[in-house]
């Protein structure tokens, strides 16, 4: 029923949109980065802040302030917001909803393990983890020793149980199998949201559908870089692309058999989208990639709240805070070390 | 107007138009500005603008200051909130000792933190304790019934099985421990065992883990416990049951120990010697008791250190909001370049100069300035802001007008109208002196309650209906009085005045129309004649009535709007919107709508038959045929000509000539200005060019737009003219709708009711009477009446005049300051 969802989108969506357009509205704009970008101490941070939307989070916070209450509390805030939003949802958004927060779920998941393995307190690592990709038992994952317990365990019982199929192996758990199995199940993840929003369809297909596979090439181009100089065979590297997005099949062939970063950036620049984001950069630097792929995403989701009626405008929406939180962490740990020069290496302006 | 007299202190027209207002720019020694702005601050009158408006809060001259008020502010809070906690409120009354500085007053609360955040944090730890002892003692008490149980069955078991000495695959032993246990006694294979306390929304995940973890190699028991248990980690009241794990194995050990940990269960020791048990149980209250008492005392200290700072901690507020907002307008002017004085700029009221430059004298003499302040006024062409001095009477009037828009700066103020005509045109809806009265007495008691009700936070509708008081009492004046002309009293006609003028001629005319009457006294003195209720002609007689009626008030209050936009050109010395906008719009209303309340009143003077609808159709349709019976007096018919012909002249006249006339005017002024840039560089080195500058100077001038926008506004006056008119007729409408629901309640409940002669329907009656009256009459009424007066207020009488796009005096004041307070 593409082009009808304006009959019935907002029977019981239509609230939740407004909420959420409302919440867009209250995002940092450029103006606000300037003004933080120049402040000298966190304390002007919080001063300006306490003018925008985070201006109740931070208000009752006592003076001698680091980074990483800052980002708290804008997370905490962000987190309400998303609370809200599922509270008042409706199927099939609340399964949206929740589909966002598998991400975080696995990289939570990931940390813990990670953690453990390095004989971690869990209580640290706990405060460490996002609290959007909270389960009940978290906590537990630092019993499992190997896979096939992580997954027997704990995983079964939380959404991420269906992506699990692939890698249940006796192996213990080391560093490399750890970061495969992320890679493995934020593979079957995108590819089992990609399926969702298509099966929503109308505009939220088309809309996310976008979204996703830039995520997906997003992180097929990481996956890449990362395990240039690995022991990952072709095949394995090829097995951790997510089966949809631009580059899928012909690109991940390619990418694939890359053995630097620039047979990547050749393979990238076939694509007219992705040319864009690598003639930015010069040759052999990858440093600068992550914040011209944030910069392009930003510009995406933005553009998702030009069209109504579809789910996708939360989706942006989280990922736009998500951004602005990650923005105002850079500038505040930069404020904090003095290192003022470099403020503008890693801020995303969002409008 | 009786009402107006009230604010009689007040100069002549303070109403009518927004005080006059100047830009003031005033020069502040360093040393004395703080003392300055707080003394202006204490005067309320004056309105500082943001000199600044470039630069971010924290790059601002104040801004360490205002971040330490800003601490000091959360400090406060911090206080409150465990005021709150411990049950303590603020007191209210303020000592007069008000000589705090800020420096003291900060170290002092930094004091007061600390030590409350020590006594805290004492008492948390002791708290904990206490809990988990708490907790522990619950475990023992919950652990040991069980083991008891399980040892007093295990041993019966034991008998029963020496007794049969049967094979052990036959009993069907409910439960894996005992079985165990019975082995246990055999084999002498040592079971590890743990215990402790575990939510309950969490005991299900937490068995299905162990479970999982252990292979099934574990027996699990669980007892919940009865009352809700205080967590020591978090020190909320939390669900919670007490379990025992039994598992063999080292290994099995370490997991169920993380595992136990993930959950947040709290494990504690635990011997399973019944002696010893007891022993500890003692142990456990001994303490328990001991920390209680250490406890108790702790509170009570923090406790009288809460209440010595809640006596003070309202007056603290006060001052700290006060030097916030004072420093927050510091942060406003900007600095002189020798660095030694700051340069305010903003608007005061003309009459209050005097009290200003007094402020500004007392300020430098108190803070032993050596230089005064300097008080300039300065030109601008900026609009100033619009200020009425209200008071508690005519401020909720006021308010009804500024919902609409706030008045351009001077013009004139439909709010002096609003007063009288707001709850006049309501009471013309609202007709019932019955109702009138009960609506009365209610804001009466709002009234007599004013000191007590001003001073608290209300509810949102009482605070609506508190603030709207006086509105309401005209209303309800107003409603009685419409309600005696109406003679109406919850639809009951009264012979208030006099006996009916009419009586029946014979015994049948209960059915009669007004003919079967005939008129034996003088006609009814005031109002509508009781006789009229009830027959069958009273709906006819009483909408002719209100429809004609309501044709006259909203000709009446058109024509004053119009003849207000005459005061305004007046006023603003245009004199060409008296002569291309005034006349015609008064010359077109008057002769077409003008001259049916004039036919009115003749009809009503004359007792005449003729139909008016026809006479003011065919004016239209069939200007020069004849009126025949419909004549009204002599001439008639020339006059409508004549003024058909006007009607028709007055629209040209309303859309051609003022824009090309303003054409005109432009070019004429544009001509002079041609030698303009030479003067202005004169102005440049005059300080007061600068202000020119923000205003406009001179706006584009574009004849098609003026064009279209006289076209649409004439359109639109034609138009309004007969829509207007026609919207004046929910007068009658509404006051017929109240007049039938109340005459339904009255007769359809409450003499039904009557009618059954039982006492029961008739309580039932009378208190679905009673709330049918309040409810859908008193309050529905009242607010839909009240939204057509606004209505036709905002609409059909204010868009004749009103332009209500200027913008609110907002003095900085401290008065204002309190009241906000949240």
């Amino acid at each position: 029923m593409y082009g009808f969802e304006a009959m019935t989108f907002n029977v019981h969506s239509g609230y939740l949109e407004a909420i959420v357009r409302g919440y867009r509205s209250g995002l940092l704009t450029a103006a606000d980065y300037n003004n933080l970008c120049q402040c000298e101490t966190l304390d002007d941070i919080k001063m300006h802040l306490s003018a925008t939307e985070y201006g109740p989070y931070l208000q009752n916070e006592p003076s001698p302030l680091h980074t990483t209450t800052i980002v708290e509390k804008c997370t905490l805030k962000l987190v309400d917001e998303y609370k809200h939003m599922l509270c008042q949802a409706t199927e099939p958004l609340s399964t949206f909803l929740e589909y966002i927060t598998y991400g975080h779920m696995i990289d939570n998941v990931v940390l813990i393990v990670t953690g453990t393995l390095h004989e971690r307190d869990v209580q640290e690592l706990l405060e460490k983890c996002h609290p959007l990709g909270m389960f009940d038992s978290i906590a537990t994952l630092a019993v499992a020793q190997n896979m096939r317990e992580l997954y027997r365990l704990v995983l079964v019982d939380t959404p991420l149980a269906p992506y699990f199929s692939e890698c249940i192996t006796s192996e213990d758990l080391d560093d490399m199998n750890i970061e495969i199995m992320r890679n493995t199940l934020y593979k079957a993840y995108l590819e089992d949201f990609y399926r969702f929003c298509k099966k929503l369809g109308g505009a939220t297909a088309e809309i996310m559908s976008d979204l996703l596979s830039f995520e997906a090439d997003r992180r097929a181009v990481n996956i890449t870089i990362n395990s240039i100089g690995t022991e990952l065979t072709r095949e394995d590297r090829k097995n951790l692309y997510s089966s949809f997005g631009l580059l899928y099949p012909y690109g991940h062939e390619e990418l694939a058999a890359c053995e630097d970063i620039d047979q990547v950036r050749a393979v990238m620049e076939k694509y007219p989208p992705y040319q864009s984001i690598f003639s930015k950069l010069s040759y052999g630097e990858s440093q600068m990639l992550d914040k011209a792929f944030y910069e392009e995403e930003v510009k995406r989701l933005c553009l998702s709240f030009e069209q109504q009626f579809h789910f996708g405008v939360f989706f942006a929406y989280m990922r736009l805070k998500e951004q602005e939180i990650r923005n105002l962490m850079w500038i505040s740990e930069c404020v904090a070390q003095n290192q003022k020069s470099r403020v503008h290496d890693s801020v995303v302006f969002i409008f | 107007m009786a009402v107006r007299g009230r604010g009689g202190c007040c100069p002549r027209m303070d109403l009518l138009r927004s005080e006059a207002m100047q830009l003031v720019q005033i020069i502040i020694p360093i040393e004395s500005a703080h003392r300055t702005i707080s003394y202006l601050g204490d005067l309320g009158l004056f309105q500082f603008k943001d000199l600044n408006a470039e630069k971010s809060p924290f790059q601002r001259t104040y801004a360490t200051q205002l971040k330490r008020c800003g601490e000091m502010a959360r400090k406060l809070r911090f206080f409150k909130e465990h005021m709150t906690k411990a049950g303590l409120s603020p007191s209210k009354k303020i000592n007069s000792e008000a000589d705090i500085v800020l420096d003291n007053l900060e170290v002092k609360l930094g004091e007061l933190e600390a030590e409350l955040i020590e006594m805290n944090a004492n008492s948390e730890n002791l708290q904990r304790a206490y809990n988990e002892l708490l907790e522990y003692k619950l475990v023992l008490e919950k652990a040991g019934e069980f083991f008891y149980k399980a040892q007093s069955r295990a041993t019966d078991q034991q008998r029963e099985f020496e007794a049969q000495n049967i094979g052990e695959g036959s009993i069907d032993s409910p439960l894996l421990l005992e079985q165990e246990m019975s082995i246990d006694f055999s084999k002498q294979v040592k079971l590890g065992f743990t215990c402790g306390l575990v939510p309950r929304e969490k005991s299900m995940a937490f068995e299905r883990i162990l479970f999982r973890a252990t292979r099934g190699n574990v027996y699990l028991n669980q007892v919940a416990v009865t009352d809700p248990v205080v967590d020591p980690a978090s020190g909320e009241k939390v669900e919670k049951n007490v379990f025992v794990v039994f598992y063999s194995g080292e290994k099995a050990k370490n997991k169920i120990l993380k595992i136990c940990e993930a959950f947040g269960a709290n494990r504690y020791p635990f011997a399973d010697e019944i002696g010893k048990r007891f022993q500890m149980i003692y142990k456990v209250s001994g303490r328990i008791s001991e920390l209680k008492t250490t406890i108790d005392a702790g509170l009570l200290h923090r406790n009288n250190l809460l209440q010595t700072i809640a006596c003070q901690s309202e007056q603290w507020n006060l001052l700290v909001k006060k030097e916030k907002s004072v420093y927050h307008k510091l942060n406003m002017l900007s600095m002189d370049v020798t660095k030694k004085c700051l340069v305010a700029e903003g608007w005061c009221p003309t009459f209050a100069t005097k009290q200003i430059q007094d402020a500004l004298q007392r300020a430098t003499f108190d803070s032993n300035s050596q230089v005064g302040a300097i008080f300039q006024v300065l030109h601008t062409q900026e609009s100033p802001p619009t200020y009425f001095r209200t008071n508690k009477f005519t401020s909720s009037f006021q308010e009804i007008v500024d919902a609409y828009g706030i008045a351009k700066y001077q013009e004139a103020n439909p709010g002096v109208f609003t007063i009288i005509t707001f709850p006049f045109l309501f009471a013309v809806m609202f007709g019932d002196w019955g109702h009138g009265i009960c609506l009365l007495l209610a804001t009466l008691y709002l009234i007599m309650q004013e000191k007590k009700f001003s001073g608290q936070k209300l509810g949102d509708i009482l605070e609506m209906t508190f603030g709207g008081r006086y509105v309401i009492l005209l209303m309800s004046l107003f409603s009685i009085y419409t309600g005696l002309v109406y003679n109406e009293f919850f639809s009951i006609p009264f012979e208030l005045f006099g006996p009916s003028a009419y009586a029946c001629r014979d015994l049948s005319c209960r059915d009669a129309t007004t003919e079967g009457l005939i008129k034996v006294r003088r006609t009814y003195p005031f109002g509508v004649d009781p006789v009229w209720h009830g027959t069958r002609s009273e709906l006819p007689f009483l909408n002719s009535l209100k429809m004609k009626m309501s044709i006259l008030l909203g000709v009446a209050q058109m024509n004053l709007g119009i003849i207000l936009s005459y005061f305004n050109a007046k006023f603003f010395g245009s004199s060409l919107n008296v002569w291309y906008q005034f006349i015609p719009q008064m010359i077109f209303l008057n002769s077409l709508f003008g001259y049916l309340s004039l036919l009115i009143i003749v009809k009503w003077c004359t007792g005449s038959q003729a139909d008016l609808y026809h006479i003011m159709i065919y004016m239209f349709l069939r200007p020069t045929d004849d009126l025949g019976e419909n004549q009204l007096f002599p001439g008639q018919k020339t006059l409508q000509l004549v003024l058909l012909l006007l009607a028709l002249i007055a629209v040209p006249w309303m859309l051609f000539p003022k824009p090309f006339l303003l054409k005109k005017q432009h070019e004429k002024r544009h001509q002079g200005q041609s030698y303009a840039p030479l003067h202005v560089t004169d102005d440049s080195i005059d300080l007061e060019e600068h202000h020119d500058s923000h205003g406009s100077h001179g706006h584009e001038f574009e004849f098609s737009e003026v064009f279209v926008h006289q076209l649409i506004h004439t359109i639109e006056f034609v138009l309004g003219a007969v829509s207007n008119t026609a919207s004046y007729l929910r007068l009658w409408a509404l006051s017929l709708a109240h007049s039938e629901l109340s005459s339904v309640f009255y007769e359809k409940v409450l003499l039904l009711a009557w009618g059954f002669n039982n006492v029961i329907i008739l309580i039932v009656g009378i208190i679905v009477f009673v709330f049918a009256t309040v409810g859908v009459l008193l309050v529905m009424e009242t607010l839909s009446a009240f939204l057509h007066a606004l209505r036709l207020h905002w609409v059909e009488f204010q868009n004749k005049f009103y332009e209500g796009d200027g913008y609110k005096f907002q003095p900085f004041s401290f008065a204002i300051l309190n009241d906000d307070d949240d």
